[in-house]
């Protein structure tokens, strides 16, 4: 891939945006390579490789904006692209809050991120199949009741974007990660159960063994056989960091810009207020190095950075672009998320549940009677008025500790239930992904089932 | 229509004989099949906000994606180029999965039977941007005026034109052109400083533009979104478990897609990953439930006349009279397992590889008068309308959440409640299926289906149906 040239082109298209009348305009390109390897019952079931680009361009026409994308690059290509964008800015409404950033809030963070690991690229084909080879073998040695298999699969991308503006903003950055799953089968009698383990990171130096992907996923899916649906009662629930992430994923939604100024949202209008236990203390930081979440700068040239979302069950900020933060009468938090066609939406950078004190069977050693959740299902959950109601599969903890198997219910309450309701927090924060959280322990949810 | 006249050689020039040489290229180290799929998509998108139309966006993707199989292994690449240059080059990356000297003589294409289901002279992404606009702009109006108690519409409309070509090495040439637009609504309502509310509608399929202006209206859509937040506004607590469930006629079909339809996609069955594997000829549902999968609907979102592997679609049965009687199949599984073609194989796009999927979904309609229905329950739930659905299909467990849905008491439909996940077991749940109404409805038009991480554009119907037995995850 070529360097200069992505952030030369960027800024290129946006001054053809100007020529063509356009009183603003932003450019993304994006270009990647992709490579994956599945392997199944130990042989090779698919290989896929490609690469491709695309660019996208929005324009303003005064606080009339128009958006464009094409796969094509070529002169012609981006022509039509920027002239479709102008077309269109005539269709729609002036809207007093459109427009690009102020130039003070433009920048780039400096220095080294680690976002990029050139161990990714142009790793043997043989090597990456047997990695996902590695971690299958291990989950079907692992028990005898493993008999059979999903596959597993090794996947790598390596990523270039560059993004420039009318206001003088040029940028760009390189990333790559790899990442290694497998989804073995347990089968005993008339149950048969799955579940997967993956690790990810942005060097192929930073990935977990293959043999403990393949050994962990195994016991995920042994420690479901079995399963029986439970009677329907109110008890305390406690989320592993798998499915304790998808809070922090719901906590995103309630806090995110749009949601908020369109009074979308159970958070909306709290700023300042008490939203949950003081246990809880959520932090959005693009800044750290070689995560997922992490950029130098939002899709809009603004620089990312460190926001305390949530302090101590006190609402702090709420996660903005440019546009958002114009709504309310705010800053823009550096959140700002696109893909080459529309506006910039708003994004997460890294977004975690900071870490408590406790292993996971500290936590659990106090409850008589509770279900610890391990996989969630369906898209229950309102933000607007806060309703949750999921599908769960999980353990039943009887007398402080992992007695059985559960399958077949649902977890209902209420977001803010929850949030008021979380009586413990973890010390196991870990990133597997831009959005984390430790294990967390609710006083009360209603468990559905008989 | 002549090859000569199709899209791809009017716009790129391709030839018969240059599709001829790829295939060939890609079956060059031994591969025993070989397919090129071909694709131009133009998407627009206008969405409205507050009264202001925010944001309108146009585009175009193109590339094309070059399968080769051999024995269970495939191999695939992509290129975003049409150059002769780029596409060999794919061809070759695809070819690697084999290891050996070509197995297959030379290929000769032919032109396959043409039929069109969607007959649109004019796409709607080819129509002018001054008449689509005013589509949300109607439904913000008509939402607005609907209750004075809306105080939030958002209207979002979306169309596409998807020209595709595919050529195997089997001989098959077909092309085909596949226009799909989407209207729909949000509103939000509240009451004098009360909690808001959500509703929402929408539909759509491969349809003219006058579809919004004579059948279904954005003004349509809009009543529908608003009407189901201003019913929320006196939604109680939703009951918590097992109790008997009557969905309404139309999208709740969604049931039938999570319940049985991924678990009958033979890639899951050939690899006996699915709970319903080995289980063809036997009873997986109650005799009152037929359950079909049919991509020849016309003008249906999920319907098409060729399937992403150029194969014409066609209307398979699932489950007869509670017996299961096929699954869904794709080139792989049907080469690997003897299994006639089902017109199934789909793809979200010439990146990725196809995969066994379901176009349009539904239960056939039975005897029941869907009042009798109601009546003949002393308490339950009720569901007209549902959000998203997802399932295990190992251990069959799904589930779908219900947006409107009311207490049944005493035989009578009453409270609305608040929004509840239903959960349930898919070789089982059908089997308490005691009543089915004569009533069957498609959805509007507004399914979209993820599986591996792509997306397809699918549709569900079944009629009012009482299922004896499913969980509720409510709180009360």
């Amino acid at each position: 891939m070529s360097g200069n040239h992505l952030a030369g082109l960027a800024a290129d298209i946006v001054q053809q945006a100007l020529a063509a009348g356009a009183t603003d305009a932003e450019c993304t390109i994006a270009e990647g390579d992709e490579f994956s390897a599945n392997v199944r019952l130990r042989e090779v079931e698919t290989l896929k490789e490609a690469g491709s680009r695309g660019a996208g361009v929005r324009i303003l026409a005064g606080k009339h904006t128009g958006s464009a994308y094409t796969s094509d690059l070529s002169d012609d290509g981006i022509r039509h692209m920027v002239r479709s964008a102008m077309e269109l800015a005539e269709i729609t409404t002036e809207d007093p809050h459109a427009g690009l950033p102020d130039a003070t809030d433009l920048g780039s963070i400096p220095g080294e991120m680690g976002l990029y690991s050139n161990d990714v690229e142009g790793l043997d084909t043989e090597l990456k199949i047997d990695m996902a080879r590695r971690a299958e073998d291990a989950s079907l040695r692992a028990d005898p009741r493993i008999t059979n298999s999903e596959g597993a699969s090794f996947d790598t991308h390596v990523g270039h974007q560059a993004f420039a503006n009318s206001r003088g903003f040029v940028g760009e950055y390189r990333t790559s990660y790899c990442s290694l799953s497998t989804v073995p089968v347990a089968r005993e009698g008339e149950s048969m159960e799955r579940d997967y383990w993956f690790t990810m990171a942005r060097a192929l130096a930073g990935l977990e063994k293959p043999e403990d992907v393949g050994r962990i996923a195994a016991q995920r899916a042994l420690r479901r056989l079995g399963a029986v649906k439970v009677e329907t009662k109110k008890v305390p629930v406690v989320f592993e960091p798998r499915t304790a992430r998808s809070l922090v994923d719901h906590i995103f939604d309630a806090v995110h810009g749009v949601s908020v100024y369109r009074n979308e949202s159970f958070l909306a209008g709290k700023l300042g207020e008490r939203v949950a236990s003081d246990k809880l203390t959520v932090i959005d930081d693009g800044t750290i190095p070689g995560l997922f979440g992490t950029s130098p700068f939002d899709d809009e040239g603004v620089p990312t950075r460190r926001t305390v979302v949530i302090e101590n069950g006190v609402l702090k900020s709420y996660l903005l672009n440019t546009y958002t933060a114009r709504k309310l009468g705010l800053k823009t938090t550096g959140n700002a998320s696109r893909g080459l066609a529309g506006n910039a939406g708003v994004g997460n950078g890294n977004l975690y549940i900071e870490k408590g004190a406790g292993t996971p069977e500290q936590l659990i050693a106090g409850i008589q009677d509770g279900f610890y959740v391990t996989e969630l299902m369906g898209f229950g959950v309102n933000i607007v008025t806060g309703d949750y109601s999921r599908g769960a599969a999980g353990l039943w903890i009887r007398n402080g500790e992992l007695a059985f198997p559960v399958s077949e219910v649902t977890i209902a309450g209420t977001l803010q239930q929850m949030l008021f309701g979380l009586e413990a927090v973890g010390a196991d924060l870990e990133f597997r992904g831009s959005m984390a959280a430790p294990t967390l322990v609710i006083a009360e949810m209603t468990v559905g089932g008989r | 229509m002549h090859f000569s006249e199709s899209f791809f050689a009017r716009r790129f020039g391709i030839t018969p004989r240059d599709l001829e040489k790829y295939l060939a290229e890609a079956l060059a180290q031994g591969g025993a099949y070989a397919d090129l799929y071909f694709e131009y998509l133009s998407t627009s998108a206008i969405s409205i906000d507050e009264s202001i139309v925010k944001s309108a966006s146009q585009g175009v993707s193109l590339g094309v994606g070059v399968r080769v199989i051999a024995g269970e292994r495939t191999g695939y690449a992509y290129s975003d180029d049409l150059s002769p240059e780029k596409i060999r080059k794919a061809a070759r990356v695809a070819a690697h999965i084999a290891a050996g000297p070509a197995t297959v003589e030379k290929v000769s294409l032919n032109e396959g039977q043409r039929r069109n289901l969607y007959p649109v002279i004019t796409a709607p992404t080819e129509t002018a941007f001054t008449e689509r606009v005013e589509l949300v702009k109607r439904a913000d109006r008509a939402a607005r005026a609907y209750d004075p108690r809306v105080f939030q519409v958002q209207a979002s409309y979306a169309d596409s034109l998807r020209q595709v070509m595919v050529a195997t090495s089997d001989g098959v040439l077909s092309w085909d052109r596949q226009p799909l637009a989407r209207l729909n609504v949000a509103a939000l309502a509240r009451d004098d400083g009360g909690t808001p509310q959500r509703g929402h509608a929408g539909g759509g399929g491969r349809v003219e533009l006058s579809f919004f202006l004579n059948e279904k209206t954005p003004e349509h859509f809009a009543a529908e979104a608003a009407r189901e937040a201003i019913v929320m506004l006196d939604a109680v607590d939703a009951p918590a478990g097992e109790m008997t469930v009557v969905l309404g006629p139309g999208w709740p079909g969604i049931l039938l897609h999570e319940a049985v339809g991924h678990g009958l996609e033979a890639d899951f069955n050939r690899k006996g990953v699915s709970a319903f594997s080995g289980r063809m000829g036997q009873q997986v549902a109650s005799p009152l439930c037929t359950v079909i999968d049919d991509g020849t609907m016309a003008n249906r979102r999920g319907s098409l006349n060729v399937d992403d592997e150029g194969h014409p679609t066609q209307s398979n049965v699932l489950i007869e009279n509670g017996i299961l009687r096929g699954y869904l199949q794709d080139k792989l599984s049907s080469r690997l397992t003897g299994a006639a073609e089902t017109g199934s194989g789909r793809r979200e796009s010439y990146a990725h590889i196809p995969m066994p999927r379901m176009t349009n979904t539904f239960m056939l309609a039975g005897e029941s008068d869907p009042a009798e229905i109601i009546r003949s329950v002393p308490k339950g739930l009720y569901c007209p309308d549902f959000g998203g659905g997802q399932v295990d299909i190992t251990s069959g467990n799904f589930v779908f959440s219900a947006s409107e849905s009311y207490l049944i008491e005493g035989g009578k439909v009453t409270r609305p409640v608040r929004n509840a996940s239903l959960i349930g077991n898919g070789p089982e749940a059908l089997k308490y299926v005691s009543m089915v109404g004569n009533d069957l409805q498609l959805d509007e038009g507004i399914g979209v289906c993820g599986k591996e991480g792509q997306s397809v554009p699918v549709g569900v119907g079944i009629p009012t149906i009482k299922i004896d037995r499913m969980t509720v995850g409510g709180t009360a």
